[in-house]
Order: C-alpha cells, then sequence, then structure tokens
C-alpha cells in the first residue's frame, strides 16, 4: 500500500536522504521517498502490519534527526 | 526561524564590538568573542556532538564545529566567530529560500477545496468534500472553489479554470453542464448535483499526482546526494594530512599555519550549497509547469524531456479535434442549405458520427413526420423518403449500384453523396479539423532540435497524408491497428540514440500500451478523464499540442540551471580549496566563499519559477 505523509523539521537535504535510506531498512517497508523541499514522504509498506511498520519507522526518524516529524495529512 | 535571527543579532553585536572595541584588557576582548560565539554556535555543536554519537560523524555541524574550535586552538578568535556566525546566516538564508519557494510553488497547487456547501431540506450547511455523496445537491457561491465534481441544475456563472488548465479565459458553464472539481465560481450561484465523491474527483486525481511528483527523482538529484556522502569525508581526510604532513616533513614550518590553512578548508568544503539548489531548480520546475497546465510525474521525466530527439503523434484528438464536421457542401440546382436540410431529414434516425455532424450542421429542429420508408443500406447509406421525395445519401459505392450519374469528389475526408429521386443532388464533405495550434506546435518543436517527427494513426492513407502534409510532419504511418502502433513504435524506438528519448502524444484513449513503452508519454486534453492521467507520464490539462513545445522548453531551462550550478558550485569550491591548501585565502575568504556560493545557487535555481505563461 502506497500513501503519503507529511514530513517536517528536516534540517538538510543531505539529511532527508539519509534519513530516506534509514527507513528503506525498515521491515516491511517496500519502497520510502523524502522530498525535502516539499516535505513529504512516500511510503510503500505492507498493509497488514500498517500500524507497526507506520511505528518503527516513527522511531527512525526520530533517531536520525530528533527535531523531524512524521504527520498524516 | 525567528529565535535563530533574534541570536545572530545579538551574536553579531558582540562581535562587531569586540572587534572594534579596544579594551586595555585583551581577555575582555576575547570573553566577548566566545560568549557571541557561544550564543551562535551552541547549537551546531550540540548537533555535531549528537551526530558523532549516532556514528555520523562527517556532516556540515561537524566541519563547523572542527575548524571553528580550531582556530580558537590558534588564537583567531575573530575567525572563529566569524566562520560560526556566517555560517549561520547563510543556513537563515537558506531556510528563508527553501520556504518562501515552498510557499510560492504549493501555492500554485492550492486548489484543494475546504469545504461544500450542502443542500438539505432547502437549507445549506458547510460539510467537508468527503463527505458529500454522489447525488447530493450543493451550491456553489461566487467566489469558490468548486468542491466536487458535478453537472448544474440551476444558475449560470463563469468558471475560473486557470488552476487546472493554465487557461486565462473563464468558461461560461450553463444547466446541463458537467463542471469539475478545482475551478473557481466567478459570479454567479451554481446548484450542483455532484457525479463524483470527493476521492474520484478531478481535484483529488490532480492532487495526488502533483504531491506524488517530487517523489521520483531525477539523475541529477541522485548523483548530488552520492556525491555529498563521499565528498565530506574525503574532504575531512586531506584537512587532516594538511594539518599534520607538511610540519613533519619539512623544516622550518610552523604546525599553526598549516592548521590555520587546513581550517579554511574545511570552511570552504561545506557541500550545502550543492545539495540545496538541485532539488530546488527541479521542484520549481515542477511547479513551473503546473503553472502552464502541464502535469509532470516526476523529476525524472522533467529532466528526460530535455534531450527529445523523437515526438510521435497519435492523429485524432491529438492534432486534430476529434470531432467530424461539415466542411464543404457542393449542391446542384439547390441551394446548399436545402441539400443539408434533406440529407439531415433522411439521416434524422441515425446516431452515427457522419449524421451526427450532419444534423449539427442543419442545426434545426427536425419534423419527424415528414421522413418515411427509411432503409438503412449496410456499408453505403440511408434511402429515405423526405418529403413524398425518394432521397439516397450514401458514400460512393451506394449511387454506383443505383446507377446514378455522380460527378466524383477527390477531396480528402468522408464523402456525402445526396440523389433525389434517382438524380444527383451534390455531396457533402465531412472532416476532422485540425486544431488552430497544432501548426504552431509541430515548429517549436522543430526549433527545439526534435530530429524526427512522426504521425501513427488508424485513419485511412489519404486523411493522415493530407494532415501530415499541411502539418509540415516528415512520417506518417496509416490504417494502423493497436497492435500496428506498438510494433511501429519500436521499429522508432530503435532509431533514437541511446541518450535521446522517445514522446508519443496521444489523447490517453486506447493509446495505454504504446504510452507505456515510450520513453514519456503524454496524454492530451486530460482534464476529466482519469484514465489518461493515470496511463501517462505527463499530463496536459488542456487540448493545445503547442504545451509540448513549452514544456521541453521548460526542461531545458531547468536542466541548464542545474548544470550551471553543478559547476559554479563545485568550481569554485575546487578553487578556494586550492587557495587556501596554498595558504593564499584567508578563513574569512572562505566564509564568504561558502556562504556566498550557496545564497547564489539558490537565488539561480529560483529562476525557473520564472516562466511566462506561453
Amino acid at each position: 500500500m502506497k500513501n503519503t505523509y507529511k514530513i517536517t523539521g528536516i534540517d538538510c537535504a543531505n539529511c532527508a536522504a539519509e534519513m530516506e535510506n534509514a527507513i528503506r531498512k525498515v521491515e516491511g517497508v517496500q519502497c520510502a521517498s523524502i522530498s525535502f523541499i516539499a516535505e513529504r514522504i512516500t511510503l510503500e509498506y505492507d498493509e497488514q502490519n500498517k500500524d507497526e511498520i507506520i511505528k518503527k519507522i516513527k522511531k527512525v526518524i526520530k533517531k536520525e534527526e530528533p527535531d523531524a516529524m512524521l504527520e498524516e495529512f | 526561524m525567528k529565535k535563530r535571527r533574534n541570536k545572530i543579532i545579538i551574536a553579531f553585536i558582540l562581535f562587531i564590538i569586540a572587534l572594534v572595541g579596544k579594551f586595555p584588557n585583551e581577555w575582555v576582548n576575547n570573553t566577548i568573542f566566545i560568549l557571541s560565539y557561544l550564543i551562535v554556535g551552541t547549537e551546531i555543536i550540540k548537533k555535531a556532538i549528537r551526530n558523532i554519537l549516532r556514528g555520523k560523524i562527517f556532516d556540515e555541524n561537524f566541519l563547523m564545529t572542527v575548524a571553528t574550535i580550531g582556530a580558537f586552538a590558534i588564537k583567531e578568535f575573530p575567525e572563529a566567530v566569524a566562520v560560526m556566525l556566517f555560517y549561520q546566516v547563510g543556513e537563515l538564508f537558506q531556510s528563508y529560500a527553501v520556504d518562501k519557494s515552498r510557499k510560492s510553488i504549493t501555492s500554485l497547487m492550492d486548489i484543494r477545496p475546504d469545504y461544500a456547501n450542502l443542500l438539505k431540506n432547502n437549507e445549506t450547511e458547510k460539510v467537508s468534500p468527503e463527505a458529500v455523496q454522489i447525488g447530493d445537491i450543493i451550491i456553489i457561491k461566487p467566489g469558490e472553489k468548486v468542491p466536487l465534481d458535478g453537472i448544474v441544475q440551476e444558475g449560470e456563472s463563469m468558471l475560473d479554470t486557470s488552476a487546472l488548465t493554465g487557461e486565462s479565459v473563464p468558461r461560461r458553464v450553463t444547466v446541463g453542464d458537467e463542471i469539475l472539481s478545482g475551478c473557481i465560481n466567478q459570479n454567479g450561484l451554481l446548484k450542483i448535483q455532484v457525479t463524483k465523491e470527493f476521492g474520484e474527483s478531478t481535484v483529488s486525481k490532480i492532487l495526488e499526482l502533483v504531491e506524488n511528483a517530487s517523489s521520483k527523482k531525477s539523475k541529477s538529484e541522485n548523483f548530488i546526494t552520492k556525491f555529498a556522502k563521499y565528498y565530506t569525508p574525503i574532504v575531512v581526510i586531506i584537512a587532516l594530512a594538511l594539518a599534520i604532513f607538511p610540519p613533519l616533513l619539512f623544516e622550518g614550518q610552523m604546525f599553526s599555519d598549516w592548521l590555520y590553512r587546513a581550517l579554511s578548508f574545511l570552511v570552504v568544503s561545506c557541500p550545502c550549497a550543492l545539495v540545496i539548489s538541485i532539488p530546488l531548480s527541479f521542484f520549481g520546475g515542477l511547479g513551473g509547469a503546473s503553472k502552464i497546465g502541464v502535469l509532470i510525474k516526476g523529476s525524472n521525466y522533467l529532466e528526460a524531456l530535455a534531450n527529445t530527439e523523437i515526438v510521435v503523434f497519435d492523429k485524432t484528438g491529438t492534432l486534430t479535434k476529434g470531432v467530424f464536421e461539415v466542411q464543404k457542401v457542393e449542391a446542384v440546382d439547390m441551394p446548399y442549405e436545402e441539400l443539408i436540410r434533406i440529407a439531415a431529414y433522411a439521416e434524422s434516425y441515425s446516431n452515427h458520427p457522419i449524421s451526427t455532424s450532419i444534423k449539427k450542421a442543419h442545426d434545426k429542429e427536425i419534423e419527424n413526420n415528414i421522413v418515411t420508408e427509411i432503409k438503412e443500406i449496410p456499408g453505403q447509406g440511408i434511402q429515405a423518403k423526405v418529403e413524398g421525395n425518394e432521397v439516397l445519401v450514401g458514400n460512393e459505392k451506394l449511387m454506383q449500384d443505383r446507377k446514378i450519374n455522380y460527378k466524383k469528389c477527390e477531396e480528402v475526408g468522408t464523402i456525402i453523396y445526396v440523389a433525389i429521386n434517382n438524380k444527383y443532388a451534390g455531396y457533402i464533405l465531412i472532416s476532422d479539423e485540425i486544431k488552430e495550434d497544432a501548426k504552431k506546435a509541430i515548429e517549436e518543436l522543430k526549433k527545439n532540435n526534435t530530429k524526427q517527427i512522426v504521425i501513427l494513426t488508424g485513419d485511412r492513407k489519404n486523411v493522415g497524408e493530407e494532415v501530415a502534409k499541411k502539418l509540415n510532419i516528415d512520417k506518417v504511418y496509416t490504417e494502423l491497428l493497436p497492435e500496428g502502433k506498438v510494433e511501429k513504435l519500436e521499429e522508432l524506438l530503435k532509431e533514437k540514440t541511446q541518450k535521446g528519448k522517445l514522446i508519443f502524444v496521444g489523447d490517453g484513449i486506447n493509446d495505454a500500451p504504446v504510452l507505456a513503452i515510450s520513453d514519456i508519454g503524454i496524454a492530451m486534453g486530460a482534464l476529466g478523464s482519469d484514465a489518461a492521467i493515470e496511463a501517462a507520464d505527463i499530463v496536459i490539462m488542456t487540448d493545445e499540442p503547442s504545451k509540448i513545445a513549452n514544456a521541453i522548453k521548460l526542461s531545458k531551462k531547468t536542466m541548464r540551471i542545474v548544470k550551471e550550478n553543478i559547476i559554479f558550485a563545485i568550481g569554485i569550491k575546487i578553487a578556494v580549496l586550492i587557495l587556501s591548501a596554498l595558504g593564499l585565502s584567508t578563513m574569512w575568504q572562505a566564509v564568504f566563499a561558502d556562504v556566498g556560493v550557496s545564497i547564489i545557487a539558490i537565488i539561480n535555481s529560483l529562476r525557473v519559477l520564472k516562466i511566462k505563461n506561453r
């Protein structure tokens, strides 16, 4: 399932790229793409474990950049 | 951002006081410098430490922290503060610029309706567009956005469709017309019956497309992030070597001199200018394109457009209007209106496109009772009695079969002959019309170095060739079935160079396979057609083929700016890196090189947004 979220608080485009790579490594995530300028992240993940996967992704985001926030539209 | 700005201002004042104030005790000076440094730099140091703890050593924060602490160590107090101060000024400017362009671009895409006025028991209620169901009645007041697709039940108004199409001329709508969400109602009050749920509405489809566009990255963007990943560690290692080896290897070289050089080297090496300006240019390009009614599904397609070599057009509905119209009438011994009238009566019961166009040309109410004995002759035409006269309306074959002495017409298009009481009465020429801006579109494409322009059509040979000749198109393949189009396109794909791209332009109906195998599939006149929006890589909202050339121009402009920024930023950096390694540039100059390059690159990339509408 594919979904777009708002992501704020990333410092630079390079940080966004690093965060993207880290999120791709989360189990159950097939694809992650962050647009630093649009402040959006497009995620493709397994639908069954949606809540768990999102929780894991949020954790990764916090670790990468403590000020960053994932929000639903 | 405000907090950051205030910190910078306070630190800057302290910095100036320390710089110009001649305090008797040197330590008063230095304390003020350190105070200024801490105000502006604590945040950066914290971030650097945090990243090191996470195992991410080489980032901008680290570069700046090491450079400034190093400067303090060799007692270059003013330099240390200046580096941190100007770095922060650059960062502030950067986030200001990003914020600004983010706002100006998202305002372009600001078509999301916030509410709908739902009519219930003669009272309106403001509800979210998602809550409205098919069949509900909504009211749209002047100045409001159309929240959902629907059909006008009551009222008349002008609609501003510019957010969807880039078209500045408003469209008149009245009872019975279909209207699309995302338009703005300009003057009248409209009562609409909703035909689609919000999720399926035009506005949602377009928003989805636009919002996902920046997630498909171009090669240049990927190159830059990769570049930054290797670049920073390499620079740090070189700086380290610069500080350690020359003093060790050569006699008489001062360690502090070389440390100073190494530190300026670090300051100038920061890759932020590149990393921010490239995605900003692409983002601007996508925004600029949607401003002229061209929706591009990703930066990768924007990048590919610049290398267009072959443009393949579908004919009907793309270069031509796709609507059959009576082009010419020749009547024998009667006014041409009379011929049209008789033909329209004979065809009154048929729904064939040809009949429809004849009836449209007649444009009057048809009294069915004066037409009798209608007989359809398959593959030939129609026989009927109109006002007591025996009328034949049909093709050449019908005339030959009935042994009618007709005059053969050599014009291109569909020719309908008419005979009254077995006597030839004239012909009606019906054909598809070429779009007004098709010629301009082809000229512009040729001007922009397109090597080949091709038409693929299922239409008859003489019709296809006539259109190609009128538009000055080199190649035309006619009478193709859908499989034949795929085959021909595969052949054409082999003709281009490796870097070159092939574009297919269609109206999105029945050409999904060709759209898919071409490098870039463009769907035209897609307003209101979901299938086209889904199948294509680029969607042109209006039905003007000239927008293709505009999109290619925009793509070239974007790529030029991207290249300028890459060359400019890397060039200046390398030059200052060499100068500082040789000890010819001071840390001051290094700071200005870094911050200045960033600012210039950002301003340059904002140029993409300035595109003229057509």
